[in-house]
């Protein structure tokens, strides 16, 4: 009983920890291949324009839209004890440290992640990967360091739009449908914002953006089973990486506190 | 230029090499059957090092690669092509970038001498004028040469072909070991060919290995091979699923 009890325990948990561990030696096999063998820009390239600007309009709907509802909100519960006007001071500082870098991430990977594992599983399975280390070229070289470093560059530039949008579409808001004073609003909001804010949500970006293209990536590279198993490996790489930004934000917000604290100094 | 000694591999509980011995020599053209299911792609993997054996050793230019790393393989896998039983082109490509694919991870940049080289390779293969079509649209011989003509551009010493002519009709199987043949005689290539179709294994081998249970029942030359009186090997040559044996 006790035995069976620790073995149904156990057996989750050591599957856990060697699926931490692959993840950490396929970035450690990555990063080690960016800084010794040569970069193929032209792969590189191609995965800025499918992670960076395909993926805009996502984001500015996203950060849009959010800014939108959040500045709405905002307006209720603050008008009521005559605080209106400072709805723009929460709405940018929220978005920057929260909103924008995990709301684009969770995007992001269901957009790009779902693509990445879809596209790396099928070149599995069909024996494309096979194929290219037949022809002496290292899958990682050549699938995974271009999408990494698009990523890693892509990431924070889209959080940073969707910021920019999300402030814009709050002000839009407030100024057209709530009635508040524009000087007053962005008064408040450039007096309660701060740089370091926009540092923090940039920051998390990066780190949700890694956590996507390897969780993904890995998938991928360790598809089985035909078709039934490109869409297992897709959804578990949407899943797994939206638990990752979710999870791994309360920790990042916890951390990054101590280096760019919240609120007025 | 290739040696393999007591080559073990189980994949889960099945054992599906259990011991293979083979060696081939340079210029060679060695022909491995087998039933269904018996093990010969598996071999082929491992000679080039796509999959790892639980036990033996595989010698190839004289090194050994059991034990190798992915990237220490490479220089391996430069002089060892491989044409993949479904072709395994790279379905984002067209047969020309396909078939550039090798010359351009090598390094080479300039253009105009990268399609010259392609246009040969597809004029070897038969299919000159094909540059632009995508694999989708391809038949499954022409897809088969495509794999080959990309397993061949860089005049690898070695070609290992995994089932050239399954799924082929008869013209198109003939028109394939042809062109094996030719390969051999035009550039000396060594050829390791996995195959269960026993028209083409007499037409490309110069020797033929019979796998059986894991391990290598059989060795000798095509005319040797039919003179066998093996109830095994007859069974197998005469297509006869009771033994005679029984």
């Amino acid at each position: 009983m006790i035995a069976r009890f620790f073995i149904a325990l156990g057996a989750p948990l050591v599957a856990f920890v060697h699926y931490l561990g692959e993840l950490v030696l396929l970035a450690a096999d990555t990063f080690r291949s960016v800084f010794t063998h040569r970069l193929r820009w032209r792969l590189f390239l191609q995965q800025i324009v499918e992670i960076g600007l395909l993926s805009q309009v996502v984001v500015i709907v996203t950060g849009g839209f959010t800014g939108a509802v959040f500045a709405a909100q905002t307006y209720f519960q603050f008008n009521k004890i005559g605080m209106g006007s400072a709805t723009g001071a929460v709405v940018a500082v929220a978005i920057c440290r929260e909103l924008a870098p995990v709301l684009s991430a969770l995007m992001v990977s269901g957009r790009v992640g779902a693509a990445m594992s879809a596209e790396i599983g099928t070149m599995k399975v069909t024996e494309q990967i096979d194929a290219l280390r037949a022809l002496a070229v290292y899958p990682v070289d050549y699938l995974v360091v271009p999408r990494v470093l698009a990523m890693m560059i892509s990431m924070p530039l889209l959080t940073a739009e969707c910021i920019g949008f999300g402030i814009i579409a709050s002000y839009l808001v407030a100024i057209v449908f709530l009635d508040i004073n524009g000087t007053y609003y962005v008064a408040n909001m450039v007096q309660w914002t701060r740089m370091r804010d926009l540092i923090m949500g940039v920051s998390k970006a990066f780190v949700f953006g890694i956590l996507i293209v390897f969780i993904s990536c890995h998938k991928g590279l360790t598809t089985r089973e035909g078709a039934v198993g490109v869409g297992r490996a897709t959804t578990e790489a949407v899943v797994i990486s939206s638990l990752a930004v979710l999870i791994s934000n309360f920790f990042l917000t916890m951390a990054l506190n101590i280096v760019y604290p919240a609120g007025y100094q | 230029m290739i040696a393999v000694r007591d080559l073990r591999k189980a994949i889960g509980e099945q054992e599906i090499l259990r011991g293979v011995e083979l060696e081939v020599a340079v210029g060679e053209t060695l022909v491995i059957i087998g039933r269904s299911g018996g093990g010969k792609s598996v071999l082929l993997k491992h000679l080039i090092g796509l999959m790892q054996p639980d036990a033996g050793e595989i010698w190839v230019s004289g090194k050994s690669i059991i034990g190798m790393s992915e990237r220490q393989l490479t220089a391996i896998r430069q002089k060892v092509g491989i044409l993949f039983q479904s072709g395994a082109l790279f379905d984002s490509m067209t047969v020309e970038d396909n078939i550039a694919f090798p010359l351009r991870e090598a390094g080479m940049r300039d253009g105009k001498a990268m399609r010259a080289r392609v246009n040969e390779v597809l004029e070897v293969v038969e299919l000159e004028g094909e540059n632009a079509k995508m694999p989708e649209s391809l038949s499954g011989g022409m897809r088969k040469r495509v794999g080959l003509a990309r397993a061949i551009i860089r005049q690898p010493s070695c070609v290992l072909y995994d089932e050239p002519t399954s799924g082929l009709d008869p013209v198109v199987s003939d028109s394939i070991n042809r062109l094996i043949r030719r390969l051999q005689e035009r550039f000396q290539m060594t050829s390791v060919v996995v195959t269960h179709d026993m028209k083409s294994a007499v037409h490309v081998g110069d020797r033929i290995a019979y796998l059986h249970e894991g391990r290598v029942y059989f060795q000798g030359t095509p005319a040797k091979l039919k003179q066998c009186d093996d109830p095994i090997i007859q069974d197998f040559l005469l297509g006869r699923s009771e033994s005679a044996t029984h």
